[in-house]
């Protein structure tokens, strides 16, 4: 008899797994081959030029974007297979966008409850309580009943956040989450990105902010031309990339923010 | 007499308005509930094949935009002489009420689709995103983000072709249907006077103004709120 718990390579098993992504927008190849592994609690960044194709590769993980081959694993459901209900196994992945998407005819509680509702089937006092505690965990406890057009830029992709983890996703995906917002919101993003990091949420980012993937990331990756060209710690990737377009990207990004 | 004393015995003849109030009054009741049932299943059959449209089944939006575009196409007096007239020869014989209202729903459904389906594709992709990436399915997107949205887009321009429709209502004075207009102008050959026209115009103020006036208010409220 073997014994299963020696033999369960349980903590290994990577939570997300892509392999072999292609995308094919017409005669456009988006995606080339992109193979992903991230662990529990890991922090995948995602960096790369406008057009390399991160933002196509995010957006095949929760399948918003077909792709044209490859396979897509995440909590052990395959995301590609046709007996696959695509929107239960969408509620495992939260997925915050770069123009935040709140739906403006609803106050930040009625964005964070809806999915809560018509999917999770709560009853609605069951969601309101949900929902407030996930604004509150965003420092938004006090905008639950305001509209996205009172809210700033920063407060708004708050409420996105909280909108996703609300549905206690197993992964997070971040698309470019700051780059619509003023320099001065930026800060209250990312401090809510790092506060969900700290309580354990894998998270998966394709983002220009660099100071925070420093800080923050397990690993970072550099995409080009529809391929991973280079992945490894930050230290590696900003302080000594190995390859030649890299070090090109990463000092022009250098050049620019200093 | 007077000029003025002429105009006000030829336009305002009390007389004959008293003698022709209760035709116009019992015209204004019909047209009333004529209007109503228009606008009810005009708005919902355009806003039912603006959902369908959504679904993009490609046969099916060919054959619906198809009928959009002829119902738009087709002066509404036109539908309603061809239903009234061309109907019976297919042994079905309509009456005057269910033609117009049947010509005046058709109608309006092609104009309401339109509006409809422009202000569901005016909602931006990324809302459809946001709702399918927390897992709700296409119709609950369509049902609880898209269409709310798209509704309030469509308010002014449906309030305006609704009115525009309903108006057409006396149209069916020419296939004998006794609303407003059919109840004034019989009243002018009996009175060999034009008071009953404008009692027939007064009750066509009664009727829209109110309207009118609802559809502003509707447009401020559903804007958002800022």
């Amino acid at each position: 008899m073997s014994n299963p718990i020696l033999e369960a390579p349980i903590l290994a098993a990577p939570i997300l797994e892509a392999r072999g992504l292609h995308k094919h927008f017409g005669p456009l190849h988006v995606l080339r081959g992109v193979d992903l592994a991230v662990a529990e609690r890991e922090l995948v960044f995602i960096i790369g030029p406008s057009g390399s194709g991160k933002s196509t590769f995010l957006r095949c993980l929760n399948r918003l974007e077909e792709p044209t081959a490859g396979s897509v694993v995440i909590d052990g459901i395959d995301l590609l297979d046709r007996r696959t209900d695509i929107n239960h196994a969408r509620q495992r992945i939260g997925m915050v966008f770069q123009s935040f998407n709140l739906y403006p005819h609803m106050t930040a509680l009625g964005n964070v409850t809806l999915a809560l509702r018509k999917v999770a089937r709560r009853r609605r006092s069951e969601a309101d309580e949900i929902g407030r505690a996930a604004l509150a965990r965003v420092g938004l406890a006090d905008r639950a009943g305001h509209y996205p057009g009172q809210l700033s830029g920063g407060q708004q992709q708050r409420v996105a956040i909280a909108r996703a983890i609300a549905l206690e996703p197993r992964v997070m995906l971040f698309d470019e989450p700051t780059s619509a917002l003023d320099p001065e919101l930026v800060g209250s993003v990312l401090a809510v990105m790092r506060a969900l990091r700290e309580s354990g949420m894998t998270m998966v980012v394709v983002s220009h902010e660099m100071g925070f993937a420093r800080a923050a990331a397990d690993r970072v990756l550099f995409m080009d031309e529809g391929l991973v060209v280079e992945a490894g710690p930050p230290a590696q990737i900003f302080g000594a990339p190995q390859e030649a377009r890299t070090r090109a990207f990463i000092g022009q990004i250098q050049r620019h923010s200093s | 007499m007077t000029n003025w004393q002429h105009f006000v015995a030829t336009f305002f003849n009390a007389a004959v308005m008293a003698k022709y109030l209760p035709d116009i009054i019992d015209g204004f009741c019909l047209t009333v509930g004529l209007a109503i049932l228009v606008v009810i299943s005009g708005i919902a059959a355009g806003l039912l094949l603006a959902v369908l449209r959504a679904f993009g089944v490609r046969p099916l939006n060919w054959l619906l935009i198809f009928v959009v575009d002829l119902f738009r196409a087709l002066p509404p007096l036109v539908v309603i002489v061809l239903l009234y007239f061309g109907l019976p020869s297919l042994g079905f014989e309509p009456s005057a009420f269910g033609t117009t209202w049947a010509s005046l729903s058709l109608v309006l459904m092609a104009f309401a689709e339109e509006i409809f389906w422009a202000g569901i594709t005016a909602v931006p992709k990324g809302q459809w995103e946001a709702a399918r990436s927390t897992g709700l399915s296409f119709l609950q997107t369509l049902g609880a983000v898209v269409l709310p949205q798209a509704i309030r887009l469509t308010v002014p321009p449906l309030t305006n072709r609704t009115i525009a429709i309903t108006k057409g209502t006396a149209l069916g004075s020419v296939i004998g249907l006794s609303e407003i207009l059919s109840q004034a102008s019989s009243g002018v050959s009996f009175s060999f006077n034009p008071s009953p026209l404008t009692l027939g115009a007064a009750a066509y103020l009664i009727l829209f103004l109110p309207v009118v006036i609802a559809g502003r208010w509707i447009e401020t409220r559903f804007a958002w709120k800022r």
